[in-house]
């Protein structure tokens, strides 16, 4: 067991230490600024081009087949050089990898690895949230395409996308699970139409929904077999629970960076109650770190992921929701204030729903983990 | 950066793992079954499991913290009530001022509050002091002030108490006994030795309280799947369910803090290793007082009789969770670490 660098991961992360040092946009929170989203394709390309995204992924798809714990490393120094995190698509890259033919593969997944095609994830609906099966938006299939009509909701960086992979129904004769497909639907075209929601924080780059109209997508763009849909969306989930697939942990590291370099500049203006609770933000930082660390060595043993991604979601929104909780403490709500805090601690709350509710994800564990008996 | 167990710890595990299913208590009423017990205590010894910590070839220990960590979590996912943390302990404090291995059964005495190693001042310690794990020990060792150090000194141990842990007694110090120094002490121990005596000491109560951890939710787990009301088990109510899966997304995220703890008491300087050591002990304390808190209510009426194991579980918890200090002295010393405020007003 350890935890130190071997000299290839030590050699990495001195080269990575020495790009920042020129590279750093130094774009504000993700969690808090537009800026940032406006900033983003810019900065996904930047780090990609330099060598550090996508590392872990294979070479025939633009990544340097390197273990996963490099992408730990790329989390840490980002921190803690108060770089933006890694973009956060990994489930989708994920999911078309284990589902996509080699054509597929070939077209798509270099653009989204290289940043140079943007992506967003077109699964819930109005009426399909926790039910996802539920789904209603319908593909029809016409010759050599299909015709899309539905709407997608709480569409992360829909503004901002070329491209989106769209559940929707081919089948309606069979179980809800079987009748879905999976295609990978080009953005600009005039039946599509995207609108921005903004969230509580007030962010209004992040999250949206598409509206299809008939839009078009070539039935070459099927991702995976008809049917297969229900299967690839449950890949995409299970990988969209693991932090590092986020990059989080290099969020939430930088985040309480920020907070104990403000508690420290003056620390006579800030209670016990206030500083106790910077302090379980830095525990908690910490311990997800420290999790990654253990998944991502499992990793090399062959372990693929299961169910313990709910497991490591829980830890994740404990991580986020205990530092989002500091950020409110220290910040405070006072008009006075800069309400940068205040959007953090708002914007976390967001966790414990995206990529399945803590209550969908307590589920998993207690049926498919703990073994207990189905509900 | 790989943080898997090698085989050979894997191994250690398992070994560990069989004598305490063998020998371990399995209910309340064998807690008295005494032949039991010296069963379990002769397999500890023969084990070796205790003289991890002492020296090998020029000072270092015959194994790591991790080695040592291992065996504190599966002794304490079995409820073993036989000393394991107090000797390693002793033996753990004789290595670091290069004295010979003891040759008696032998403990540590903490402070009242347990939160530090006892001090004796002109050769004696304060009323109140409290030596842990102190099953068949006859001496523990606390610390005196010597030049800009300490030496390490030997106390008699009176009466055990049995206390708040079922399985691991403390005892009173004997008070008309004198302290004495524990020979052929060839350095004196610094600040930096102490620091490093409690991440080994914190990093080994986190083991404990994740093996408790463990145990408790393997318990509760396995009473919800049996236990029926309204003609289902209980273990199929989500209300139940949610309980049960917050009680091991909290083991998991201890695991996973405690490991580190256990590699970074050898491996980093040890203001570092206290550090992680503080950071993983607050969060193990707080999530293992849970855990062991929901496997009593999973366990209703039952769960809060004398004859349920679920209190068992709870109260070693406890006793760990005190030991080397609890959640607010080590949110403070992991406060102190990242130059905020002093951890005082955290005790």
């Amino acid at each position: 067991m350890n935890f130190d660098d071997s000299p290839e991961e030590a050699a990495f992360r001195i080269r990575l230490r020495e790009w920042l040092e020129d590279n750093n946009p130094k774009l504000p929170a993700s969690s808090t600024d537009d800026d940032y989203w406006a900033g983003q394709r810019a900065w996904h390309q930047s780090l990609y081009d330099g060598g550090f995204f996508g590392t872990t992924w294979p070479k025939e798809i633009g990544g340097q087949g390197l273990p996963s714990v490099f992408d730990v490393m790329v989390d840490e120094e980002l921190a803690t050089a108060g770089a933006p995190p890694r973009p956060s698509l990994g489930y989708l890259v994920e999911g078309i990898l284990e589902h996509g033919s080699v054509e597929a593969q070939r077209r798509f997944l270099p653009g989204i690895v290289n940043g140079r095609e943007r992506w967003c994830q077109g699964f819930s609906e109005p009426d399909a949230g926790s039910d996802l099966a539920a789904l209603r938006t319908r593909a029809e299939l016409h010759g050599d395409e299909y015709i899309l009509t539905g709407h997608k909701i709480w569409t992360s960086y829909s503004d901002d996308a070329d491209w989106c992979l769209v559940l929707a129904r081919t089948d309606s004769e069979v179980a809800k699970h079987k009748g879905i497909s999976a295609f990978a639907v080009p953005m600009h075209q005039p039946e599509i139409e995207q609108r921005t929601l903004p969230m509580i924080n007030g962010i209004t780059k992040e999250f949206g929904e598409v509206l299809f109209d008939g839009a078009r997508v070539a039935a070459a763009n099927m991702i995976g077999e008809p049917g297969e849909g229900w299967s690839l969306a449950m890949t995409v989930v299970s990988h969209e629970r693991e932090p590092q697939q986020l990059g989080y942990a290099g969020r939430y590291k930088k985040l309480v960076k920020d907070l104990v370099e403000q508690v420290r500049t003056e620390p006579s203006r800030y209670g016990a109650e206030q500083i106790r609770d910077l302090g379980w933000a830095i525990v908690e930082a910490d311990m997800l770190r420290l999790h990654v660390c253990r998944r991502l060595s499992e990793r090399l043993d062959g372990v693929t992921h299961g169910p313990e991604g709910s497991i490591d979601k829980l830890l994740m929104t404990s991580t986020e929701q205990t530092v989002g909780n500091a950020a409110l403490s220290v910040g405070g709500i006072s008009p006075a204030d800069d309400d940068t805090w205040l959007k953090v601690y708002l914007y976390g709350r967001a966790q414990s729903v995206m990529g399945g509710t803590s209550q969908i994800q307590r589920n998993l564990v207690a049926e498919r983990i703990l073994l207990l008996p189905a509900s | 950066m790989d943080v898997r167990l090698s085989a050979v710890q894997q191994a250690l595990r398992e070994s560990v793992s069989i004598v305490v299913d063998r020998l371990g208590p399995r209910a309340v009423r064998q807690l008295d079954d005494l032949e039991r017990r010296e069963k379990l205590e002769a397999a500890i010894v023969a084990s070796g499991w205790r003289e991890l910590r002492s020296s090998e070839a020029e000072g270092a220990p015959l194994a790591s913290g991790v080695e040592s960590a291992i065996v504190a979590e599966e002794l304490g996912r079995g409820l073993a009530d036989a000393p394991f943390l107090g000797p390693t302990l002793a033996a753990e404090l004789r290595r670091l001022v290069d004295a010979p291995a003891s040759t008696a059964a032998e403990t540590v005495v903490l402070a009242p509050s347990l939160s530090e190693l006892a001090v004796a001042a002109d050769g004696v310690v304060a009323d109140g002091v409290v030596a842990i794990d102190a099953r068949g020990a006859d001496s523990g060792l606390v610390l005196t002030p010597r030049g800009d150090g300490f030496v390490v000194v030997a106390v008699a141990l009176a009466s055990l108490e049995v206390g708040v842990d079922l399985t691991r007694p403390c005892a009173v110090v004997d008070s008309a006994s004198a302290a004495v120094e524990v020979g052929h002490q060839s350095r004196l121990l610094s600040n930096g030795d102490v620091a490093r005596w409690t991440a080994l000491g914190l990093a080994l109560t986190c083991a404990d309280l994740v093996g408790i951890m463990r145990g408790a939710i393997e318990l509760s787990s396995g009473y919800a799947s049996s236990r029926r009301q309204f003609s289902r088990p209980i273990g199929s109510f989500q209300a139940v369910q949610h309980l049960l899966a917050d009680a091991l997304v909290l083991m998991e995220g201890s695991r996973s803090v405690a490991r580190h703890a256990a590699w970074a008491v050898d491996a980093l300087a040890p203001e570092e290793a206290l550090g992680a050591a503080a950071g993983a002990k607050a969060y193990c304390a707080r999530a293992a007082r849970s855990v062991c808190e929901t496997s009593i209510q999973v366990h209703g009426g039952v769960g809060n009789t004398w004859e349920c194991l679920a209190h068992v579980h709870l109260r070693r918890a406890l006793l760990s969770n005190e030991i080397l200090g609890g959640v607010g002295l080590n949110l403070g010393r992991v406060l102190t670490h990242h130059g905020i405020g002093g951890s005082n007003e955290f005790r």
